[in-house]
């Protein structure tokens, strides 16, 4: 977190809105532990990273959306039978994130 | 106006002040939030003072930790239910490693110890090798005997800090590391030639050193085996070894094992 707190500081100053993506859970094999974190600015800047690399593209769009709408939720990334995920994290675990703006 | 409940994570963060922050991200009140930590007196609602009152009592506990991870609580903070789920984040300050000895391979280890993540002091009786200005990148440059800097900061030493014995000089190395023996400090490496460690041992003995404890916990020669020569490749065989002390793995190449990785 504190690594990316230097761009978040910086994107706030000028005005921008900021969302927050944090993985709260993973499951199987996973890059990442709880507490790593991404944040993405309304311009679509991005500081830090929440895998190695396998979700953060479609953890941009997502945050954009929340940051247009206002509406924080659990988004989950991973290999599912049952469910279609659009991205998957090469390393076949499952990532759940919490993305929000950043209003707090 | 009180500061954010950002503004507060922040500065904690920024001032490796322990703090925890709990969100609730599933169930009513999405998104809202509380704070614990040294010198903030929780701060934040999660929408119900029952709640609010068990979750700070947990949060807490993860923070003494060191863990995040998310728990879950019905409505007013019921155990064994789960209408709330709620993500605590927890940050512990981050790990220390004193490093004996201002030697041409402490600048290294320095380096890498940083790029782990570690809070890094150098400490070493020689006034005209610990300075500042040799190790730019150390947090902090003490000049006194390494086993008088560990009678003044031993105390504050777990299982996550490291204190890395790099003199090879005997009479430093000696009170040293039974002073790093009185503490509880996760590891404790020195450096020094098959010979020199043997006579370090023997030195020890002499000194009256708990020997099962010095078996048990100090490594010497320090660093994994991996056949480096130079002082950065011998900071990384060192801050390896550091690694699997905690993991408590047997170092191999992950190519030649089977099993998870993490």
């Amino acid at each position: 977190m504190k690594e990316i707190m230097n761009d978040i500081d910086r994107w706030r100053r000028s005005g921008h809105k900021v969302a927050l993506a944090r993985v709260v859970d993973i499951e199987g094999s996973g890059p990442r532990l709880p507490g790593a974190s991404m944040a993405v600015s309304d311009t679509g800047e991005v500081a830090g990273s929440v895998s190695g690399g396998c979700v953060e593209g479609a953890v941009v769009s997502e945050a954009l959306d929340i940051l247009a709408t206002g509406e924080r939720r659990l988004v989950t990334f991973g290999y599912s039978d049952d469910e279609a995920f659009a991205v998957g994290l090469t390393c076949g675990g499952t990532i759940h994130l919490f993305i929000e703006p950043l209003d707090w | 106006m009180s500061d954010s409940i950002y503004e507060l994570w922040r500065e904690a963060i920024n001032d490796h002040r322990p703090v925890a922050l709990a969100t609730v991200i599933e169930g009513e009140n999405l998104g809202a939030k509380l704070i614990v930590g040294d010198g903030i007196d929780s701060q934040g609602t999660l929408g119900d003072a029952d709640l609010d009152r068990v979750v700070v009592r947990d949060t807490i506990g993860e923070l003494a930790g060191g863990r995040s991870g998310i728990r879950h609580y019905g409505p007013h903070g019921e155990a064994r239910e789960d209408a709330v789920s709620v993500f605590i984040e927890s940050f512990a300050p981050p790990p220390h490693m004193l490093i004996f000895g201002a030697v041409d391979f402490t600048g290294a280890l320095v380096k890498i110890a940083k790029v782990m993540g570690y809070r890094v002091t150098v400490c070493d009786a020689r006034e005209v090798f610990a300075t500042k200005r040799r190790f730019p990148n150390a947090d902090e440059v003490v000049v006194d005997w390494p086993h008088r800097h560990l009678e003044k900061v031993g105390d504050r030493l777990g299982q996550r800090d490291a204190v890395c014995v790099l003199t090879h000089d005997h009479k430093f190395d000696v009170p040293a590391i039974q002073a790093a023996l009185a503490t509880e400090v996760g590891y404790l490496g020195a450096m020094g030639s098959r010979r020199t460690c043997a006579e370090r041992l023997e030195r020890l003995a002499q000194a009256g050193a708990d020997m099962e404890q010095v078996a048990a916990r100090l490594h010497a020669p320090i660093g994994l085996d991996l056949g480096g020569r130079t002082p950065e490749e011998t900071a990384i065989a060192i801050c390896a070894e550091v690694i699997a002390a905690r993991t408590g793995r047997v170092s191999s190449s992950l190519s030649d094992t089977t099993g998870s990785i993490h």
